[in-house]
Order: structure tokens, then C-alpha cells, then sequence
């Protein structure tokens, strides 16, 4: 625990331990909020921020704080982070805020969160803390927007549609139809298909990962099995 | 001895972490609300302005539509026990429209929330969905994202059609259905004609009662239309 290898803690969070694919932590949000890209954007932003505030804000009170209250100093630190980014969110995005809703005040609920407190928070310096907030936080972002990637081509034909309730004006453009004339398919907006869209993505990402680790071990294959070939 | 007042320090001192912990989030709380409060206040006033203009162009009146507002209740015309807000658009000061928000009880999947304008004459300029819980891809084509169905009772009023004509074309009526979802368009029209039959009874006593705007009133508006 002397030297802190970032590396490390970047590769657990959006990788080896990715919280919507992995972990499968925090899918209710995942679910619900991934049926377009913006929206999914939206809710990772805010999610990653909850992540990065909290996890430096406990590393930060582990000297104050006895082990017996640490969990309800969490939650209040986690649940004090969540509504001043609501307010902000509110302020200053007041229709993304509208659009996401419920999902806002819901972050604090979010499993992924408490759980990264506990399981690395509280035991590691700040720096790292905040580290791994931003890591963890940005793979359960990456995972949010592949998936409303996945549903909006499928459901809408588009990407970047409604982009103006997060980046105002500038993003009315910004909407990419990919299929013209696509007629809406009704089955990827609705929850049976975040389901099956979030499966086809954690079995990707296996498939994947296995065949990281088949080509990693790839070269002693050879080296073993060359000579009898 | 020494283990028990050892351990009531050690509770005493855990309490008065936390408590300073509580204090601390509220105190950032509390600053953070203050410091983005006006900002809330004045998107949601923007939001509501924007809302009311989807139904009423702005051109129609030139008074503070968003601060002029009367808050109703009846049974008969607004089921479900609710209060409705009517805003009164004034032109330099002579009555000229009123949008009604309101919530149609008996949407498919629960409630539907809905803006009403509707113009001194008696004419329907415009109806809005705000929100709603319809099936997407069938009872959603309520919304004006989706399709054109809610302008069809633009300039429509209670005589235009007559009673039978308000309803879908299934039953006889003047209105498109959707395929797939008639619950929907049938709850809505019928909420459109009990709202017009409330302002014809009512039209006087809505243009004459003072507004229940309190500018004093820094509290942000709990409903979340």
C-alpha cells in the first residue's frame, strides 16, 4: 500500500471490476436511464461525480471517524454529495434534471457507491480514493453509454438525439440518424430490452476478456506445443 | 469500571463525530441551496412560461400569465379530487384565454397530466401532455414528439363538433384513434370536453377572482408538472 499503482486501480474500475458489467452493481439506474445516449451520459456524469466526491470526502474523514459509525457517516456523506449535485443539476440543466427525474436522488441508493467507500475508501490514502472513483465511475459511465448506444440505434435509428437537455443550445445539431426512415422499435425502450441488451453486453465483455487472457497465455502455448507440431 | 466508562467515552465520542458530521453536510447544504435557489426559481418560471406558450401563443397576452392563476376544485368536471390551476391570459387587461393544468385520472396507465388553453371565445388554442405513463409506441403518440394528434383539437369547441362528435372515430366521434391504444385518446378527449364545459359554466367567476400568486412566496412551486 506504499506506492499507489493508478494503473492498477484504472484498469479494476472500467475493466476487471467494471460495476454495470462485472460487479453488476447499480443496475436499476443502468436499466432505466440507458434509452439514449444523452440521458445515459447524463446519469454517468453525475454518477462518476458522486463517486469521486465521496470516495475522496471518506479516505478524507478516516482519521475522525471510529469503525462502530462509519457506515451512517457514509450514507450521510454519500447522501449530502447526491442533492447538492441535484441542486446544481437543477440549475444549471434543468431539463436533463427533468428528464432523468427520479434517477437523480436514486444515485444515493446506488449500491456501487457505499460499497466503493467501504471496500476501498476508507482503507486507502485520498489521492487514490479519488482515483478509484474516477476509475469506477467511469466504467459504470462507459457501460451506461454503450447501452444507450445499443438502444437507441435499435430502438430509434439515431445517436445524440434530444443532446440539447445537456449541452443547451449547442447541441441541437448534434443528433446523427443513422437508419433514415427507421420506424421506431418499440422492444429496445422498453425493459426487456435494456435486459437483453445489458446480456449481450456482459457476455461481450467475457468474450472479450477471454480472449485477452487466451492471447496473453497464447506465447507458452507455442513455445510448448511448437516443437511436437 | 474502567472498561465500562472507557466504553461510554468511546460511544460518546463516536455520537459527537457523527454529530459534527450532520452538522457539517447540513451546513454545505444549506449554502448550496441558497446559492442555486434563484437560479431554480427562475428555470422553473422559464419552464412554465415555455409550457403555457405551447398552448397560448405569446402574442394573445401581455400580462404576467405565469403569476396570474386561480386554484379549482370540482368533482364533476376535474374527477379525482384534484386541484387544477387556471392561468388568465390578459390582454392590456381585458381577458383573452385561460390554460387549465390538469391531471385526466383514467389515462390507460394512470394519471396524465395535461395543459389546456383555451381562448374568451369559447375555441380550444392548443392542448399539451406534460407527463404521462402510456405504453411507448402506442398510447404515447399523445405526446407532440411522437405525432400530430394532439394538435387535432386546435379551434375545436363545444360546438365544434357537437356533443357526439367528441369521442374517437370508433365510437362515432370526430377523433383519430391510435392503433393499438383507444383508452388513451378517449380519456383525453374526454377530459378536453369536461374542461371546456367547466369554462363556459365558470367563464366569469375564472377571469374575476384575484390571482393566489404570493410574490412574498420564495418557496419553489412543490408541484412537479
Amino acid at each position: 500500500m506504499s506506492k499507489t499503482n493508478y494503473r492498477e486501480i484504472l484498469a479494476e474500475g472500467v475493466w476487471r471490476q467494471n460495476t454495470g458489467l462485472v460487479v453488476l452493481l447499480g443496475l436499476c439506474p443502468l436499466l432505466a436511464v440507458s434509452n439514449t445516449v444523452i440521458n445515459a451520459l447524463g446519469l454517468g456524469l453525475a454518477t462518476m461525480m458522486t463517486l469521486m466526491i465521496t470516495n475522496l470526502t471518506v479516505s478524507l474523514t478516516r482519521p475522525l471517524l471510529r469503525p462502530e459509525v462509519r457506515i451512517p457517516a457514509y450514507v450521510l456523506i454519500i447522501a449530502a454529495t447526491v442533492t447538492v449535485i441535484e441542486l446544481i443539476m437543477k440549475a444549471w440543466t434543468h431539463d436533463l434534471y427533468r428528464t432523468l427525474g427520479i434517477f437523480i436522488p436514486l444515485i444515493v441508493t446506488n449500491c456501487a457507491i457505499i460499497g466503493r467507500a467501504e471496500a476501498f475508501a476508507s482503507r486507502n490514502r485520498p489521492l487514490a480514493a479519488l482515483a478509484d472513483g474516477f476509475a469506477v465511475g467511469l466504467g459504470f459511465g462507459l457501460a451506461l453509454v454503450v447501452l444507450g448506444a445499443v438502444r437507441e440505434v435499435i430502438g430509434h435509428g439515431t445517436l445524440f438525439r434530444q443532446a440539447e437537455l445537456l449541452l443547451g443550445p449547442w447541441g441541437e445539431n448534434m443528433q446523427v440518424t443513422l437508419l433514415p426512415g427507421y420506424d421506431s422499435f418499440l422492444l429496445a425502450m422498453l425493459p426487456p430490452g435494456a435486459f437483453i441488451a445489458l446480456g449481450c453486453l456482459v457476455a461481450g465483455r467475457n468474450w472479450l476478456n477471454a480472449r485477452n487472457i487466451e492471447e496473453q497465455a497464447k506465447p507458452e502455448f507455442e513455445q510448448a506445443g511448437s516443437p511436437a507440431t | 469500571m474502567t472498561d465500562n466508562s472507557e466504553s461510554s467515552a468511546s460511544m460518546l465520542r463516536s455520537g459527537l463525530s457523527l454529530g459534527l458530521l450532520a452538522l457539517l453536510a447540513t451546513a454545505l447544504l444549506s449554502l448550496v441551496y441558497w446559492w442555486t435557489q434563484p437560479r431554480i426559481a427562475e428555470q422553473e418560471r422559464r419552464q412554465l412560461l415555455l409550457q403555457l406558450e405551447q398552448v397560448l401563443p405569446a402574442e394573445r397576452f401581455n400580462n404576467g400569465m405565469h403569476e396570474d392563476y386561480i386554484d379549482v376544485s370540482s368533482q364533476l368536471a376535474f374527477p379525482g379530487g384534484q386541484q387544477v390551476r387556471i392561468f388568465r391570459a390578459r390582454q392590456d387587461g381585458m381577458p383573452t384565454a385561460a390554460v387549465f393544468r390538469l391531471v385526466v385520472p383514467d389515462g390507460y396507465n394512470g394519471r396524465i397530466k395535461l395543459l389546456i388553453g383555451i381562448l374568451a371565445s369559447g375555441q380550444i388554442s392548443g392542448v399539451r401532455v406534460l407527463d404521462h405513463h402510456e405504453t411507448p409506441g402506442l398510447g404515447d403518440k399523445i405526446e407532440i414528439q411522437r405525432s400530430d394528434w394532439i394538435l387535432s383539437f386546435n379551434g375545436k369547441s363545444l360546438v365544434n363538433p357537437e356533443k357526439p362528435g367528441w369521442t374517437v372515430k370508433r365510437d362515432g366521434g370526430e377523433f383519430d384513434q391510435f392503433t393499438g391504444a383507444t383508452i388513451t385518446p378517449r380519456a383525453v378527449i374526454r377530459a378536453v370536453r369536461r374542461t371546456l364545459e367547466y369554462f363556459e359554466g365558470n367563464r366569469q367567476a375564472i377571469f374575476d377572482r384575484p390571482t393566489e400568486f404570493q410574490p412574498q412566496a420564495d418557496a419553489p412551486e412543490s408541484e412537479d408538472v
